[in-house]
């Protein structure tokens, strides 16, 4: 079986969101990047899969400016066995997507995370299935593969769905599918010499454009009650903050 | 203009955040026609006309029953076409953004999801969205002619207009090769209100000590006609089904109200919760991080002020 896995390098959960250039720049300083949380379940379940199955292989793309190198590194550390690097700014869901089809022909099982923590479209993976005319499921939170049978487990609002579909298929993941893996020493030094190959990206033409970004306005100071005059609180919701 | 709305139904009732959804078309004006998809309610279906939709196209074929992304997406494509329409508009779901990323796919069009309010037409066509799990916003033109529009909760005001809607039998060919998964069977709590879209959440932390402590906290949020959500840890431990887990990698709520207890406000869980109009925390640690996110704080014992809280809501509003 052949896995391609799709990670995003995004500022690490923790992060402090700030923009730079009139609004029109992500603020870098400062920030750590990871690898998405959400692509981290998708990558450990694909490792998983490889060391229950002979002869599989996992491959990691990421769409990306040279920045991204490390992050895909840490991948190829935790266990994947090569890498692509589609060198270009991921502007918007369509264009990674189109990149990301680009290169997943012949690919069995193509995972990625429900979605990008950065912009949260969460539609990469549709759009992937689309383009291949491959089925697409998310957010999946338990995936088995018998044969060419694929079962999986999707969260619904307010519970869950059971769904089977065959090979090849695309897969958005989310937790519990598998536990995050930390690379170890062995992993991290195999990783520097694993194969990185850069592509130049597929010219398409955007059908967004970004006018600017903007921070929500800074909330209010917290309004203190005491644990002995709950009724205040209530009064307070009801007539002050109109929500009751 | 004119819009094509994606009504979701949930057990043949339709979804409150439909209803918004329709509204939301209405509020960008021009012809605003709603699609129905599968086996629903006849008066539901015609309800639609007073939130603002013209025509409601039904297809109430039994084999769109089960959403399934890639056999929706054909058929709203299809309608779109049929009904000229320029602009897609869905309300943001596990079933209903993926199937609007599809329609944009095939009718080529530009794409938003989580998009917060009315687009601002003034120069362009330029809607707001959510970024960076609620810390940010983007404002984004959507260039095409053809757009596709996944809305958020709050993006609009769900209200009555008094209007009426031509009812319209619709049946579109389906292509057997979309039914490429096949739903084996669903698992879903009955009954109770949605999480993603309730009005007002009440979760609960490690500091309720154990699964056997909801009923308390139930019992305040059927005091409240709110959802119940929990915080990472608690769905780790399995105290909670993982689709009440509230936070950056489980269910982003924007409720009028959230009331946090027992929850110490890890960056990650306000990740979840920083759409809320306003926020109570209870914690007994006066220095837990989430105060600093409140709106409102009671420094306490989850076991002494929740019963008190559930009694004062109780004498307050009946």
């Amino acid at each position: 079986m052949k896995i391609l896995v799709c990670i995003s390098h995004v500022p690490d959960t923790t992060s402090k969101i700030n923009f730079v250039e009139n609004n029109m720049k992500f603020d870098t300083a400062g920030v750590q990047f990871i690898i998405g949380p959400y692509d981290d379940y998708a990558l450990a379940r694909a490792i998983e899969l490889k060391e229950a199955n002979p002869g599989t292989t996992v491959t990691v793309i990421n769409v990306g400016i040279t920045d991204t190198e490390p992050t895909i590194r840490k991948a190829l550390a935790i266990g994947a066995d090569d890498a692509i690097r589609v060198n270009a700014e991921p502007t918007d869901s369509f264009f990674v997507a189109e990149q990301i089809a680009e290169h997943a022909k012949g690919f069995d099982l193509i995972l990625m995370g429900r979605e990008s923590i950065d912009y949260n479209s969460g539609v990469v993976h549709a759009m992937v299935g689309d383009l291949l005319g491959l089925p697409s499921v998310s957010p999946v939170m338990k995936l088995e593969v018998e044969g060419i049978k694929v079962k999986m487990t999707r969260e619904i609002e307010g519970g869950k769905e059971m769904i089977e579909a065959n090979l090849p298929l695309v897969a958005g993941c989310q937790e519990p599918i598998a536990e995050w893996k930390i690379p170890n020493m062995r992993g991290i030094m195999s990783a520097r010499t694993k194969p990185l190959k850069v592509v130049e990206a597929k010219a398409t033409q955007s059908q967004v454009a970004l006018q600017k970004f903007e921070l929500p306005a800074p909330k209010g100071a917290v309004k203190m009650i005491s644990a002995d005059n709950v009724a205040e609180l209530v009064t307070r919701l009801k007539n002050e903050a109109k929500v009751l | 203009m004119s819009t094509l709305v994606f009504i979701e139904t949930s057990e043949g009732k339709i979804r409150n955040s439909s209803l918004e959804a329709v509204c939301y078309a209405h509020a960008m004006g021009g012809s605003v026609t709603a699609i129905v998809l599968g086996p629903a309610d006849g008066a539901e279906v015609q309800s639609l006309g007073k939130y603002g939709a013209q025509k409601v196209l039904h297809a109430s074929d039994a084999k769109l029953e089960h959403g399934i992304a890639q056999v929706y997406a054909s058929v709203l494509t299809q309608a779109m076409k049929d009904e000229n329409a320029d602009v897609l508009v869905l309300a943001s779901s596990s079933l209903a953004t993926p199937v609007a990323a599809k329609v944009a796919v095939k009718t080529g069009a530009s794409f938003a999801s989580n998009v917060v309010e009315v687009p601002n037409t003034s120069n362009g066509f330029v809607v707001r969205r959510s970024i960076y799990t609620g810390k940010a916003f983007a404002h984004v033109e959507l260039k095409n002619q053809k757009k596709v529009i996944a809305i958020r909760k709050n993006a609009a005001e769900v209200k009555e207009m008094g209007g009426s809607a031509e009812v319209v039998t619709y049946s579109p060919a389906l292509n057997e090769h979309d039914f490429n998964t096949a739903i084996l069977s669903t698992e879903k709590a009955t009954g109770d209100i949605l999480l993603p879209e309730a009005e007002i959440v009440v979760s609960g932390g490690r500091g309720l000590k154990g699964p056997e402590h909801w009923g308390i906290l139930e019992e305040l949020a059927k005091t409240l006609h709110a959802a119940t959500g929990c915080s990472k840890p608690v769905s780790d431990l399995g105290w909670r089904p993982h689709h009440e887990h509230v936070g950056q990698t489980g269910v982003k709520v924007a409720p009028q109200l959230y009331i946090a207890i027992g929850i110490s406000g890890a960056i990650q869980h306000l990740a979840g919760v920083n759409s809320s109009k306003c926020i109570v925390v209870i914690n007994k640690d006066a220095d837990a991080p989430f105060f600093k996110a409140a709106d409102y704080g009671i420094v306490g014992d989850a076991f002494d002020v929740i019963p008190k809280l559930t009694a004062a809501i109780k004498a307050a509003i009946g």
